[in-house]
């Protein structure tokens, strides 16, 4: 917020948000403090618990929305359809948002959320182009929200069971994705070999920038090719694309990275801040600023740009 | 229980995917056949001509006949098609996207495991808006199916039981990125592949599969040995997903162990050599790793836990 | 890959750990007295032994943390099989790290810095630690006594090292 983001998401310390990593995110009086803060500063805290509640155990779920509104949050971020009717029919005035995880890509997936659960604003998967954003952004019932930097999916959000299949542990049932849990770094003569479960998943020459071996961004082998077949580790930075984004209609640009640390988090929310006072300013934008702090040292516009498909 | 065909998510040409349903109408003891074009829209107009003498030659073998819509909606014209769809009269549909539920304006449908079917509260939200029928997502451990089963007596709760496992759904299209093309002037290089176009790792480890915009498993779920299970929690219908293997042969092994007809250990034989060289899975009903195979006739070893630690004393989790 | 100057390695070089070891205890002891909660947020990972190796020192430190009861102990060397976790880099990128300065994720993937083991232990503590807002020196000057103008020279002598190596970091090309 002191970097001058305008909405924070917040999550708290257990299964129902999707960034559910060790020593990270908020116990409910943390939380509530954190709400406090963000009053003070102007800005708006988001609590995500944005996971699909496990059958049996949806009171956990359902604790978190009670917690979460009675702290004052300015928006719940939900993906499950379940708890998405329980928080609008228990909460009819508390503002909900829908979470990337509820896999909305098109105009009808966004209507029928808009009636049946008065969604206000959806956050859009990362597989659409600037000018399918466009399209959505014009004809939806609610806001909507693109992701503009940090960490890219390829695989459409909340449906994906790449992470599970080899870990056993998912976005959508547990809230992380190719867990740290289940990772492992080796050495051979200078060579970083990266593991998830018990699959290799890179390797990296000696002195070559490594990369967090998330499956889908992993080397792999097919039809005699050898190469990263679904993405290169690289992270989304579209501030080249503000420009189209406002254009496009779009409310609010998200960035990626409650699991960041203050360093990352301080110095992208300048970045972005800085941006949107040169836009105003109608000057051009900066490109590859960020690089640094990028996975794999490099950066991408994803799938913004309709050649990615 | 009931037995279920799932749509045949690969491209195979029109010949194939029409006589491969004849064959299926005449022989195989399945009561309910989905069919269409459910990973890319692309590919509908080539079996759409044969759609109509398939969907009568299933209804005529007295097979009931649903037709499943699109995974992922985008353009433009997946969403005109998907509404056509929701739309129909006489037959039933399968949603496998949110946008075709909301086409179905609470007309009795099914859901597809495509849907985030996660617990019952949700999977009662969807009875509640017509759904008859709920195929769970794949991933789903037996504890949450069981529960979901229960609470749902009305509601007929269907488990994803052989074929490669769809993961994933994209975009952007892997077959054409490989072959150094984009989606829009792919030439079809997925109709190659019959069950999806292998991937290993960089040690040689088989992995997973590629089927255009869908990643699957490289194994073959195989719940065979689990129907007992199934059937005690409540479940009521398995979904045996078309491999290009001999699927009448599996459709037969699964109806005879589910009649008592045929051990189970005999049964996994006859599927292994049905699929050979396939490896099975059923990590998910079991909670564990997907990719992980626990074999219902010899019990696994306790494992030494998850992860390959790369140096320091076995932790105690 | 700047290294602190051996000036500073020589200040510390050939100490005995012995006093080493008073030296560290004294720092961690710093950091928690200023951050009471810091390893509360470790939750299964309390207990962990954890190496951390400045690879331009000629020893490395182990540290369990556990709330009020973490240990610290230098070690000649990080043996494999004692450890549940080890970090290893120029102590400039440790202490960057420590105090949020630098960004963990880039330092690994920059390569200049290594991890090994329970990758997950490692997580948590960086977010501990990052939640905390830790800064090594501030922490640790109250409870350092005879050690406080030497380990000011090392944190004034790190700082502008790290600021060197964050310029450094950042003009490099990757392919």
């Amino acid at each position: 917020m002191d970097a001058g983001a305008d909405a924070v998401y917040c999550g708290f310390n257990d299964e129902t948000n999707a960034r559910n990593f060790p020593g990270l995110n908020f116990t409910p009086e943390q939380l509530a403090q954190a709400a406090v803060y963000a009053r003070a500063a102007n800005a708006k805290t988001f609590v995500a618990i944005n996971t699909f509640p496990r059958a049996g155990d949806q009171q956990l779920w359902q604790r978190a929305v009670d917690t979460a509104v009675r702290i004052g949050a300015d928006a719940l971020i939900l993906a499950d359809v379940g708890l998405l009717h329980y928080a609008a029919s228990t909460y009819p005035n508390q503002r909900l948002h829908l979470s990337v995880q509820a896999a909305a890509a098109s105009v009808d997936s966004i209507r029928y959320f808009v009636d049946a659960f008065r969604i206000r604003r959806v956050v859009l998967p990362r597989v659409l182009s600037v000018a399918e954003i466009a399209a959505i952004s014009a004809e939806a019932a609610c806001e909507t929200e693109v992701f503009v930097f940090g960490g890219l999916c390829v695989m459409e959000e909340g449906r994906c069971s790449l992470s599970s299949y080899a870990t056993g542990r998912s976005p959508n049932m547990h809230g992380v994705c190719s867990p740290a849990s289940h990772v492992a770094y080796h050495e051979e003569d200078g060579t970083l070999v990266s593991r998830l479960g018990n699959f290799t998943i890179n390797r990296f020459a000696a002195g070559k920038a490594a990369a967090y071996p998330t499956l889908c961004k992993g080397r792999f082998r097919a039809a005699q090719t050898e190469g990263y077949l679904f993405e290169e580790p690289v992270s989304l930075d579209a501030v080249e694309l503000l420009p189209a984004l406002r254009q496009s209609g779009v409310s609010a640009l998200k960035i990626e990275g409650r699991q960041r640390s203050r360093a990352y988090v301080e110095t992208v929310v300048r970045y972005f801040k800085e941006a949107l006072a040169l836009l105003d300013a109608a000057e051009p934008m900066p490109a590859g600023g960020l690089v640094t702090l990028t996975e794999g040292q490099s950066a991408t516009t994803g799938a913004y740009r309709r050649g990615w498909r | 229980m009931k037995l279920t065909l799932g749509p045949v998510l690969f491209n195979w040409p029109a010949a194939i995917w029409r006589d491969f349903y004849f064959r299926m109408a005449d022989e195989a003891p399945v009561d309910t056949v989905v069919v269409g074009e459910i990973v890319c829209s692309k590919r509908a107009p080539f079996v759409a001509p044969e759609m109509p003498a398939v969907i009568e030659r299933l209804r005529n073998a007295g097979k009931e006949v649903l037709l499943g819509s699109l995974i992922l909606v985008t353009l433009e014209r997946e969403r005109r098609a998907t509404a056509e769809l929701a739309a129909i009269d006489g037959l039933g549909v399968e949603a496998n996207d949110m946008s075709c539920l909301s086409g179905l304006n609470g007309r009795p449908h099914a859901i597809g495991p495509f849907l985030q079917v996660y617990n019952a509260a949700t999977a009662f939200y969807f009875a509640g808006r017509g759904a008859t029928r709920i195929c769970l997502p794949p991933e789903l451990p037996a504890a949450s199916i069981a529960t979901i089963a229960l609470a749902l007596p009305n509601v007929m709760t269907e488990v994803f039981a052989f074929g490669r496992v769809p993961l994933a759904i994209s975009a952007r299209c892997y077959h054409a990125r490989l072959a150094g093309l984009s989606k829009d002037n792919c030439r079809f290089v997925c109709q190659e592949d019959a069950d999806g176009l292998d991937v290993e790792t960089l040690d040689g480890e088989p992995f997973l599969a590629i089927n255009g915009v869908q990643t699957l498993s490289h194994g073959c779920t195989n719940l065979l040995g689990d129907l007992a299970e199934l059937a005690a929690m409540g479940v009521g219908a398995v979904r045996l997903s078309p491999q290009s293997c001999d699927m009448v042969a599996v459709a037969r092994a699964f109806r005879d162990v589910l009649d008592g007809r045929l051990e189970v250990g005999d049964g996994l034989e006859t599927l292994a050599r049905v699929v050979a060289p396939a490896r099975f899975l059923n990590g998910f009903l079991h909670g564990r790793p997907g990719v992980e195979w626990i074999d219902p006739v010899r019990p696994p070893q306790p494992t030494a836990g998850a992860g390959d630690r790369g140096c320091g004393r076995p932790s105690a989790r | 890959m700047p290294s602190v100057p051996a000036l500073v390695s020589i200040a510390l070089r050939p100490l005995p750990l012995a006093p080493l070891q008073l030296l560290l205890t004294a720092l961690l002891d710093g950091v928690v007295q200023q951050h009471p909660g810091i390893f509360e947020r470790l939750g299964e990972h309390v207990g962990k032994r954890i190496g951390i190796d400045p690879t331009d020192l000629p020893f490395a430190f182990v540290l369990e943390p556990r709330p009020g009861a973490s240990r610290i102990v230098a070690v000649g060397a990080i043996l494999r099989g004692t450890v549940d976790a080890r970090i290893a880099g120029p102590l400039a990128g440790l202490i960057g790290l420590a105090n949020g300065t630098l960004d963990g994720d880039a330092l690994f993937f920059s390569r200049d810095l290594t991890i090994e083991g329970d990758v997950e232990a490692i997580v948590a503590l960086r977010n501990a630690m990052d939640d905390a807002g830790v800064d090594i020196v501030r922490d640790a000057s109250a409870s350092l006594g005879a050690f406080g103008p030497l380990l000011e020279r090392v944190g004034r002598i790190a700082a502008i090292v790290a600021e060197k190596l964050v310029l450094d970091v950042r003009g490099r090309q990757w392919n």
